[in-house]
């Protein structure tokens, strides 16, 4: 299900759209081999549909975009990281429930 | 929720769609409930080479996306949705579950197909640096360790395998196992033994995970020799067996004293209209097949109790 809600940020593009964002913002590190991100991907747009205008949703492709996760020192994935003011207020690993990933939202909220 | 549908199988992995799948064909009104998408811990696993009918083995992923289709072909409905309590009201005939964000269902019959989730070591420096090079699953995160050194702890089958699967990838792996030789099926230890790149730490036990924003080494003790080492690596991938994902049943159903689900032969567990199926329950083999057996018989199970045969 594609859905327009959820952007593709690159490394160029990190700081302004994310670190520089008015708003708190979400991105999911992923990659296409890895299975448990693929299972919370519609998770992941469903959210983006729910938080419009509240919450940036933003997806990264680690293997397109090596700096950021370097920079952030994840090794792991799915990584989500909330952002705020350009700042990490959460960072969480692996393939959590919808649940999980509001209540971090909300606290960022 | 006054009419809820006839079934609820919590947990999308190869047990909960294979219920799905006999459900449906019972023409049982049935909503699967998953809490991320589904899968389980299939997608966790690069290939899987010992499930039948797939001689060129397949990818975890391709087998999930067969069965799901399979499911849906017959009308099953898969939601998006976390079992946070289940409650059986005996009175009304029906079992209530709550989901995490509010929402409520009432079913006549429920199966728990929750599966299970790795084991942790329990070591200092394992929860600090889970996702900074502690990890429990090599697919997902073993790219990251590009012509790096690292380990794997456990003896099993899962641990065996995910370390092969690392040597694709990795320069070196120091496969570290409690005991002197290996608990994984014969195949698998001789193709563990005679690759180069896999080093067996024999006797020997992980005692702290070391490193400041990233794993550097690992605190190992020998349990032979009771001597004490260092090991510098750059991740280290933890397989020491798993545990059932039932805490949300709050002792409500009789499980064995490591939580897994103890049923008889038709999947029924301790509580009428709740059936189990899968890792989640107390069983010697936990693999696909059995997880695919199990959601069958539970599945044949609840439309035998619902239908009065
Ligand atoms: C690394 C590894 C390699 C493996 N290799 C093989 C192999 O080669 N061959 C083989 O046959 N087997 C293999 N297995 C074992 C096999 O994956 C499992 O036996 C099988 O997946 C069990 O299926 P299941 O449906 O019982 O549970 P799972 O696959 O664990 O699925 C359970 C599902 O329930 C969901 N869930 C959990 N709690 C809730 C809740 N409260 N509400 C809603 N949903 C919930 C989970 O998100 C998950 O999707 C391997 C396992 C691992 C970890």
């Amino acid at each position: 299900m594609a859905n327009d809600n959820v952007m593709h940020v690159s490394d160029a593009e990190f700081d302004s759209q994310i670190l520089q964002s008015d708003i708190p913002a979400l991105v999911d590190f992923w990659a296409a081999w890895c299975g448990p991100c693929r299972a919370i991907a519609p998770v992941i747009e469903e959210l983006a549909g729910q938080y419009q205008g509240k919450v940036k949703i933003a997806k990264m492709n680690v293997d397109e975009n090596p700096v950021t996760p370097g920079k952030y020192g994840i090794r792991a994935i799915p990584t989500l990281i909330i952002f705020k003011n350009g700042t990490v207020v959460e960072q969480i690993t692996g393939a959590v429930g919808k649940a999980m990933i509001e209540s971090a939202l909300q606290k960022a909220l | 929720m006054p009419n809820g549908p006839d079934l609820v199988i919590i947990g999308g992995g190869p047990a909960g769609l294979t219920a799905g799948i006999y459900a449906c064909r019972a023409r049982l009104q049935t909503v699967l409930l998953e809490k991320t998408s589904p899968g389980g811990q299939v997608l966790v696993t690069d290939y899987v080479e010992n499930y039948p009918g797939f001689p060129d083995k397949v990818s975890g992923y391709a087998l999930i996306d067969q069965m799901v289709a399979q499911a849906k072909r017959f009308g099953l409905s898969i939601e998006n949705g976390e079992v946070a309590s289940v409650a059986p009201r005996q009175d009304k005939g029906v079992i209530e579950l709550g989901l995490a964000g509010g929402k409520t269902l009432s079913p006549r019959s429920v199966i728990v197909a929750t599966g299970a989730s790795p084991n942790q070591l329990g070591v200092p420096g394992e929860k600090e640096l889970t996702g900074k090079g502690v990890s429990y699953c090599a697919v997902c995160d073993g790219p990251f360790f590009r012509d790096q050194e690292v380990a794997v702890v456990g003896g099993g089958d899962s641990a065996v395998q995910e370390a092969l699967f690392l040597t694709k990838i990795v320069k070196k792996v120091y496969l570290i196992h409690r005991r002197d030789e290996l608990r994984a099926i014969k195949l698998l230890q001789e193709r563990a033994l005679s690759e180069p790149k896999i080093q067996p730490v024999w006797n020997s036990v992980v005692e702290k995970i070391n490193g400041s924003d990233q794993v550097e080494s690992l605190s190992l003790l020998n349990r032979e020799t009771g001597e004490h080492s260092s090991l510098s690596v750059q991740g280290v991938f933890i397989f020491v067996g798993i545990q059932p994902n039932t805490s949300f049943l709050k002792n409500l159903l009789k499980t064995d004293e490591r939580g897994f689900i103890i049923t008889d032969e038709w999947m029924r567990t301790s509580v009428q209209g709740i059936f189990a199926a899968g890792d989640c329950r107390a069983k010697p083999l936990r693999q696909i097949s059995t997880a695919v057996g199990d959601g069958a018989c539970a599945a044949f199970a609840v439309e035998h109790m619902l239908n009065g045969y």
